[in-house]
């Protein structure tokens, strides 16, 4: 029964992957993504990864999806123009076979791998009790591959960066996004005034669990995020002019603490982002925390956009 | 099978038609406001039916109270998106 659901699963996962490249419109294929990431979040919870389904509903599905929206509905008046100049047979043939190369190379190295799989999860969960935190996957996160994460915060800091260099020279600094213009009696001003007391508290719970059982920060700062993004479309709050320096600080925040925490334990523990024995799990602690409001608004303005209203 | 098992069969078997009939409608109604109509109440009733069925399986109160906050929040969530993309069928295609 339970076979036959997953079989179910797996083809309508594929199916839709294949029905969004074929989509159209921008704007479907951008729908059909977000519920390809929610069915995709249903396949790891199966597998029983519920951290990477947590990450897979709030930053495959719901981030991504919510970016590949937006700029779907900016692209909405020249669809009709780059539909038109479609590429001719050759183009479009020699396209098929570069993708279908790349998916038997990638089929070929899936299956030919050794069986068991090569894994460092026994080794993962030998050692774990040392970094003091229940999860495993805060554990390799945040004590085993501390480096993998650290960069990640800091690619998603480039990200936002890469964003903000689209502004154009007069909005340079300025607010991002349009103003938005919502009734302030209309339902979505009602869903922005009732959903982030109860977001925040979702969010600050995922985060704060994510020491012991699935959770953590990346997901807890999606949420967030999210919650900021509703009050501002609702026209609620407003989006602050980028060249604030609180923001400035508040970005870099996560990562600098992160990083001083890394260079004190070349002192104190011999390696760059290695922890003194005993203190593993409150640096851990430290580092969650300051990270989480960095992710949190790097998340949030990504969304936002490129600055495109000038600071008067 | 005790009471609590047929209980759960049958809410959460009540909420899985209310979900079919729910799709059904959206594939079969003709015009978007009535196909909002036909998928709220897969979200609304089936959903309920199906948290209701399985409220006497959860393990403490915490549990049950986490599967009631879902619905509630799909109830908010549905209800908030449903009417926003009514307004916008509305202004395409205005009532005559």
């Amino acid at each position: 029964m339970i076979d036959a659901l997953n079989a179910v699963l797996a083809l309508l996962v594929l199916g839709l992957a294949v029905w969004t490249v074929v989509a159209r419109s921008t704007f479907a294929a951008a729908v059909g993504f977000v519920a390809y990431g929610m069915l995709l979040t249903l396949a790891w919870v199966q597998l029983q990864s519920v951290d990477v389904a947590l990450t897979e509903g709030a930053i495959g599905g719901g981030l991504t999806g919510a970016m590949l929206i937006a700029a779907a509905s900016r692209l909405r008046g020249t669809e009709a123009a780059a539909r038109a100049e479609r590429p001719g047979l050759p183009i479009r043939l020699a396209a098929a076979l570069v993708a279908a190369c790349v998916a038997a190379a990638l089929a070929i190295a899936v299956v030919s791998l050794p069986d068991p799989a090569p894994t460092l999860a026994y080794e993962t969960a030998d050692n774990l009790a040392a970094t003091g935190v229940g999860n495993p996957l805060t554990g390799v996160l945040l004590a085993f591959r501390a480096m993998d994460t650290l960069l990640e915060a800091i690619v998603v800091l480039f990200a936002m960066i890469g964003v903000w260099s689209l502004a154009p020279d007069r909005a340079w600094g300025g607010r991002p996004g349009r103003v938005q213009r919502a009734d302030p009696d209309g339902i979505l001003a009602y869903l922005a005034r009732v959903l982030p007391p109860i977001g925040i508290v979702v969010a600050v719970y995922i985060f704060w669990i994510g020491a012991d059982l699935p959770g953590g920060k990346f997901q807890g700062a999606s949420i967030l995020a999210a919650m900021w993004l509703l009050a501002v479309m609702a026209g609620l709050a407003d989006a602050p002019p980028v060249s604030r320096k609180w923001i400035r600080f508040a970005l870099i925040g996560g990562p600098v603490v992160f990083m001083a925490i890394g260079a004190a334990g070349v002192v104190t523990a011999g390696a760059f982002l290695a922890y003194p024995d005993g203190l593993a799990k409150p640096l851990i602690k430290v580092i969650e925390w300051a990270l989480l409001p960095s992710l949190a608004l790097t998340l949030a303005l990504i969304l936002a956009g490129a600055p495109e209203r000038p600071v008067r | 099978m005790s009471l609590v098992d047929l209980f759960t069969v049958v809410a959460v078997g009540a909420g899985g038609f209310f979900f079919l009939a729910g799709s059904v409608g959206l594939l079969r109604f003709p015009d978007a406001l009535t196909r909002l109509h036909a998928l709220t109440k897969a979200d609304n009733l089936g959903l309920g039916l199906v948290v209701l069925g399985l409220l006497p399986r959860v393990d403490g109160v915490l549990g049950g109270l986490k599967l009631i906050a879902i619905w509630l929040l799909a109830l908010l969530a549905s209800g908030a998106a449903s009417q926003l993309i009514a307004r916008v069928a509305r202004r395409a295609n205005p009532p005559a």
